[in-house]
């Protein structure tokens, strides 16, 4: 049983008691919310005669089912809108705090909280979401939670839980050139499998995190639950403590200093005693694809889809589903395979630092003439930022269309699918079979520099043959 | 249609009915429910829609659609079944189709807390004892009654020993699985808790 990891502590920290059947009640520091997952759970707590106990603990916004192309009300889409309009009333109703389109602060909820500096080192997070893993970047315990749970963190601020396991994923050596954050957790994930994390929460540490920024952290984090691991962590250093300095929910004046105090005191020990721990070597990582339908299913630019003796009895039946529903061969090369829709955007890489590295890549170059590429930013003070920045200007010049922040093409519950057989280039997080919202639509899932050359070309490219140029 | 929807209440000791195979890994909850039916306010019309793309694909020869399955309550699949995302809209819309247990090789971890959260034991087995009892129930002749007490499922004189986590068969067993009501009866110890968390404080 792991001991002194900062997982520990927060877990400690947070515990309310122990519950009879065995499993340990959780306090919730912190309780995100959106249209999706949340009106069940009000409408639970008004059959149940109950009231939100903590309505300050609790912050809302929306993401999923907003249009990316024309955001004025009533949404077009009356399902859509009635979404919108039950948050907007639950929010009132309870009093909670909400960031509505044109707020200024709307967006992903998991770009939308780190960016306000609601997102903490030391909190535990939870949100009908299964990214919510992506706030673990900043050393909170964070995790996603079904329709149920909400209702009770709502009714309670708490959660019945039973105690992860730890495995420290140790990062040594450093990424190259042209290799991102997205790169690397592709990596970690074919290497471990889509279900190894299940039970565990996963510790990323070593060289190769320490020297990321917070938003490429976040990357690595957002897609833990895509390895199986319901949370995954960072331990906080300045990096984080100066992402978060002067947000507008941070701490302020001498609690800063004092919280920065505190911080400092929730990595990880020295002699933490982990439950399992794996090494990866960042150097040996290429820009990384997904050429399956599920994110473990990824290679390296430069190799062949793999053949189904070269893989382990326990994929080979995901493995033959695969090659039928994408339509590529084994031994076949992923690079230069034809591409029909490029998305740059979503709560895994749709931050403005993703955006910038997309630019850099798009300037001067012209979108494919049978692509369809589209940015999407993650909130609109990424938005604003990146207007301000002209790399509005970047994207449209090259072909590229420029929309309202959103989830739009990552999950497909707004008007942002794709159509039939479609192949996608998406800096999203999953490559479920159906997910971007054609039943036999078809993603690839890779960083945003990869999005950006796959749009130029009108197939996978290498990024890095551009930064060569 | 089937027999109108009642949601599980109170103490869940003993599971009967006949099973249903699905096959297949990494069977993850866009599959279960694609993000188009998550467009509502309640979970009431979702049974209808479960594994829809899968079904229309399959047309009319999916698990789900063939007629010795009509009345199956128990659900048997193989590893990490659920995986993705956290939508309770996934075990709502097996639970309103008419599914009361699921037996596999593994859960995604949120499927699984959905699951206990709502009234559906997660039962694992071996994988090769999974495998001999998928293609038993696609013959469309498995029927099971489970004891959760003594995780076990019965089909005739046979006994087929399941594994369930401690805490998920406590909380069946005396109905404190609608976990609200537990929590709340420690509210003392929850105002405690948020005087002594540093970042409630330094935030103020």
């Amino acid at each position: 049983m792991s001991q002194n990891t900062l997982f520990d502590k927060v877990w400690d920290l947070h515990k309310v008691a122990d519950l009879p059947g065995g499993s340990s009640q959780i306090f919730i520091g912190l309780h995100l919310i959106h249209e999706v997952t949340s009106p069940q759970a009000f409408g639970a707590l008004k059959d149940k005669n109950l009231k939100v106990k903590f309505p300050s603990r609790t912050i809302a916004t929306v993401d999923h089912i907003v249009p990316t192309d024309n955001q004025s009300r009533p949404f077009k889409d009356n399902l859509a809108e009635q979404m919108i309009d039950t948050l907007e009333k639950n929010c009132k109703n309870h009093k909670i705090k909400f960031f509505n389109i044109g707020s200024g602060s709307q967006g992903i909820v998991h770009v939308v909280a780190p960016e306000l500096g609601l997102t903490q080192p030391g909190m535990t997070i939870a949100c009908g979401d299964s990214h919510t893993s992506t706030h673990g970047a900043f050393g909170s315990i964070a995790f996603g939670i079904g329709t149920s749970q909400v209702r009770d963190v709502l009714a309670s601020q708490t959660l019945a839980m039973n105690k992860l396991k730890v495995r420290q994923i140790w990062c040594k050596n450093k990424l190259s050139k042209g290799v991102f954050a997205k790169d690397l957790v592709l990596h970690i994930i074919n290497k471990l499998g889509v279900k190894a994390g299940v039970g565990y929460a996963y510790e990323f540490s070593g060289p190769a995190i320490d020297s990321l920024s917070m938003e490429e952290r976040m990357t690595i984090c957002n897609m833990s639950i895509e390895g199986g691991a319901r949370c995954g962590y960072v331990n906080p250093d300045k990096i984080t403590f100066k992402y978060i300095e002067k947000r507008k929910f941070a701490p302020k004046n001498e609690n800063w200093l004092k919280a920065v105090e505190w911080w400092k005191s929730l990595s990880s020990e020295k002699n933490a005693i982990y439950d399992d721990v794996v090494s990866i070597d960042a150097s040996k990582v290429e820009p990384t694809v997904t050429w399956g339908i599920t994110p473990g299913q990824s290679i390296g630019v430069s190799q062949t889809i793999p053949e189904l003796n070269e893989l382990s009895i326990d994929d080979q039946f995901i493995a033959g589903e695969a090659y039928e529903y994408m339509g590529l061969n084994p031994g076949q090369s992923i690079k230069n395979t034809p591409i029909d829709v490029c998305f740059i955007g979503s709560c895994t890489n749709g931050r403005i630092s993703d955006l910038r590295v997309a630019a850099e890549i798009i300037q001067n170059h012209k979108v494919s003439p049978n692509v369809k590429a589209f940015v999407v930013p993650g909130s609109e003070k990424v938005a604003k930022a990146a207007i301000e920045e002209g790399l509005d200007k970047i994207f449209k010049e090259a072909g590229f269309q420029w929309r309202e922040p959103g989830c739009s093409m990552c999950l497909a519950m707004n008007p942002d699918k794709l159509t039939g057989n479609q192949v996608s280039a998406s800096s999203s997080n999953r490559n479920f079979k159906g997910r971007q919202g054609s039943p036999n639509g078809r993603t690839l899932l890779m960083s945003p520099a990869m999005v950006a050359a796959a749009a130029i070309e009108g197939k996978v490219s290498d990024v890095r043959e551009f930064l060569n140029k | 249609m089937k027999e109108q929807f009642q949601a599980p209440k109170g103490k869940i000791l003993k599971i009967s009915g006949n099973c249903i195979s699905l096959v297949g890994d990494d069977i993850d909850t866009d599959r279960i429910i694609p993000a188009r039916f998550l467009k509502c306010v309640d979970f009431e019309s979702l049974g209808d829609a479960v594994f829809e793309d899968d079904r229309k694909d399959l047309n009319g020869k999916h698990p789900f659609d063939l007629k010795f399955n009509k009345n199956a309550a128990i659900l048997i699949v193989n590893s990490n079944f659920g995986c993705g995302s956290s939508r309770e809209h996934a075990p709502q819309a097996l639970m309103r189709w008419g599914i009361k247990a699921i037996i596999g090789e593994s859960f995604a971890e949120i499927f699984y807390s959905n699951c206990i959260a709502i009234g559906i034991p997660c039962f694992t087995l071996e994988k090769k004892e999974l495998k001999y009892l998928q293609v038993k129930a696609e013959k469309g002749n498995l029927f099971f009654e489970i004891d959760i007490k003594n995780a076990v499922a019965m089909e005739g004189s046979t006994t087929y020993n399941l594994e369930i986590k401690q805490s998920s068969k406590n909380m069946f067993l005396s109905g404190e699985w609608d976990a609200t009501s537990t929590l709340l009866n420690n509210i003392m110890l929850i105002e405690k808790k948020i005087d002594e968390l540093p970042y409630i404080h330094l935030n103020k």
